[in-house]
């Protein structure tokens, strides 16, 4: 069974809908690549899931399954504490994710503590130990160090230990190289990589790049304007993309062997079908 | 920069500052029209005793020789001796400063609790009813000046429905065992709870009517920047590991968001410090602001004098307070 199930989970903010009856799962220990352009709504699903939202989005329809249970139907209060056990976020930035007048220790282990009531010195142990697993050098310094004396890659490392702190089954990345030095990038992507297949968590990696996706996923969704246009195993993908889409998005990756090729843009007629499918999709839905 | 750097240097700047109000003053209120001699003797006075009088207060020399033997006595710790009342001016304020720290601080404490309330609420129940009735509610407090919501208080509460004291600091009848002039601190310290609730009777309007427009100012600022912060990364983050909407407003956004807000209450603490003056006339509590309206009126000039460098320590010192906190609660200045 999966441990994360979305089933048709529509939101709109306002008159306009930004997720359109979006069905996708992820199997325990499953890595999962949830790709799109900017503005298609991949950041959205993980939001949804994790209970963040903005308040101008409404949730119109759907189901959303955490290891079989209905995130949408609990009180906001269960929902938290679920969320807060079984599922963590590793952030786009670190620069931004950190709080900048706490200490980086007590951002890792607040968790443990007040919401699964570990101890202070189980945490504070447990916390060590992450650091140490993400190759941070001097934990016990870092613990104590407020996030603006760290680098990026540190600060990234940190929020990597921090996501696998309370062994949390399912994992959402939202972009988590985005906001790195291309150098940097590489090293945290094999890091997430490594520590997810150490610690058999589920990840939904949301990204924009193929590249990433075909390094680390096994599985991926491809959303456009918040409709699922390709779900399908990371193989079959790469060697003969089902959707139109897919194959010019695939098309438009750079491609590290040829660096001096020129960008191929996603041409218009392609764009025009995808928005024809949305049209004809939206005019199926009983009006809200 | 180290601290200890940080705070000579703000004490070097502090000593000019209060040098630079000492001569403004102590020339503009011997340059405006009406002197005290005049005041002190009777009509019809000989020019002979005018000259005396002048010479006793030594108001017969030129007012760069009157200032420097001024300054001179200050340096000694002698702030002159009050023309109307004829006792040392350093006493006379000395035994007021007490009544109007207590008053200004009560006002700071009533307003920050009330301005936090109101912004924290406002915060939690943002993009509702009640946020849209906070905003009103400022507003309202705003646009009244602090001496009108005094006018206000004396109306309502001490004369169409008489629940608290008006007029005065505490009630004459009244058997005080105070050794400090900080009546309502020692009230506490003796456990003279009866005093205490009677100071508290006296203090409670007129520190409302001065914490009331700084509560708004509070409630408006604190408000608009946890707002803010709550779209920003680490508060999402904080959501996701299981933290409700309160513990995210309080552990999370508050810290940063009370930085701006923080330097606000301190210029605007001095600004109420200054509201004390008319504040107290309208109460009739005996503090400083009220002594010095009797000096003006008087032209009472080493009185004023003595006064404004109080004043004007006061207001010093209450920056330097802010940028310390300020300094101690962002680490990001604390050794930068």
């Amino acid at each position: 069974m999966s441990f994360l199930t979305i089933e048709n989970l529509s939101a709109h903010v306002g008159p306009s809908p930004i997720l359109r009856d979006v069905s996708l799962s992820v199997e325990a220990g499953e890595v999962r690549g949830l790709v799109g352009e900017s503005g298609a709504g991949k950041s959205m699903i993980g939001k949804a899931v994790l209970g963040t939202l903005p308040l101008a989005v409404q949730v119109t329809s759907g189901r959303i399954l955490l290891d079989g249970e209905d995130l949408l139907a609990m009180r906001p209060r269960d929902r938290r504490r679920v969320i807060g056990a079984k599922a963590a976020l590793i952030p786009q930035d670190p620069l931004t994710a950190l709080n900048p007048s706490r200490r980086v220790g007590p951002q890792i282990t607040n968790r443990l503590v007040d919401i699964l009531g570990w101890t202070r010195q189980d945490a504070q142990m447990r916390a060590l130990e992450l650091l140490h697993e993400v190759s941070i050098p001097e934990p016990e310094r870092v613990m104590r160090a407020y996030p603006h004396e760290l680098s990026g890659g540190m600060r990234q490392r940190i929020l990597i230990a921090s996501a696998f702190a309370a062994e949390p089954r399912l994992i959402i990345a939202d972009e988590p190289t985005t906001a790195l030095d291309v150098t940097v990038q590489k090293q945290i992507l094999k890091l997430i990589r490594q520590m997810q297949q150490r610690h058999g968590t589920a990840l939904l990696f949301v990204t924009h790049d193929l590249g990433v996706v075909s390094k680390v996923c096994q599985s991926l969704t491809v959303l456009f304007g918040g409709l699922v246009l390709e779900d399908t195993r990371v193989e079959p993908f790469f060697a003969h993309p089902s959707h139109p889409y897919s194959a010019a998005l695939l098309a438009a990756t750079p491609k590290y062997t040829d660096p001096d090729a020129s960008l191929t843009p996603v041409p218009d007629a392609v764009i025009e079908g995808v928005q024809a499918e949305i049209a004809a999709h939206d005019r199926m839905q009983p009006h809200v | 920069m180290t601290l200890l750097r940080r705070i000579l240097l703000r004490l070097l700047t502090m000593a000019i500052t209060l040098i630079g109000v000492a001569i403004i003053v102590f020339f503009v209120i011997r340059v405006v029209p009406g002197n005290p001699i005049a005041m002190m003797l009777p009509p019809g006075a000989g020019e002979e005793d005018i000259a005396r009088l002048k010479a006793l207060y030594g108001l017969d020399k030129t007012i760069p020789e009157q200032f420097v033997i001024w300054l001179n006595g200050v340096l000694h710790g002698d702030f002159g001796t009050s023309i109307t009342s004829r006792q040392p001016v350093l006493k006379l304020v000395l035994s007021r400063l007490p009544a109007t720290l207590e008053l200004s601080i009560m006002a700071l404490v009533i307003a920050v609790i009330l301005g936090g309330t109101l912004a924290l609420t406002g915060t939690r129940r943002r993009g509702t009813r009640t946020e849209g009735t906070i905003d009103i509610v400022n507003g309202m407090a705003l646009s009244v000046p602090d001496f009108l919501w005094g006018l206000v208080f004396i109306l309502l509460f001490g004369v169409l429905w008489p629940v608290f004291h008006i007029s005065g600091r505490v009630s004459p009848a009244l058997d005080l065992p105070f050794v400090t002039n900080f009546y309502l601190f020692e009230s506490v310290l003796r456990l003279r709870f009866d005093i205490w609730a009677d100071l508290v009777s006296h203090m409670f309007m007129p520190a409302l009517a001065l914490a009331i427009p700084l509560a708004a100012i509070i409630s408006q600022l604190l408000k608009q920047s946890l707002k803010e912060t709550m779209h920003l990364d680490y508060v999402t983050l904080s959501r996701t590991k299981g933290y409700g909407e309160n513990h995210v407003i309080t552990h999370e956004a508050l810290p940063n968001a009370v930085l701006p807000t923080l330097t606000l209450i301190g210029v605007q603490f001095t600004f109420l410090i200054g509201g004390t003056v008319i504040i107290e006339r309208l109460f009739s509590y005996e503090g400083l602001g009220n002594m010095a309206i009797d000096a003006v009126i008087n032209r009472d000039l080493p009185l004023i004098q003595g006064i404004v460098i109080l004043f004007a320590l006061i207001f010093t010192v209450v920056n330097l307070v802010v940028d310390l906190t300020y300094a101690a609660l962002n680490p990001r200045l604390r050794n930068g």
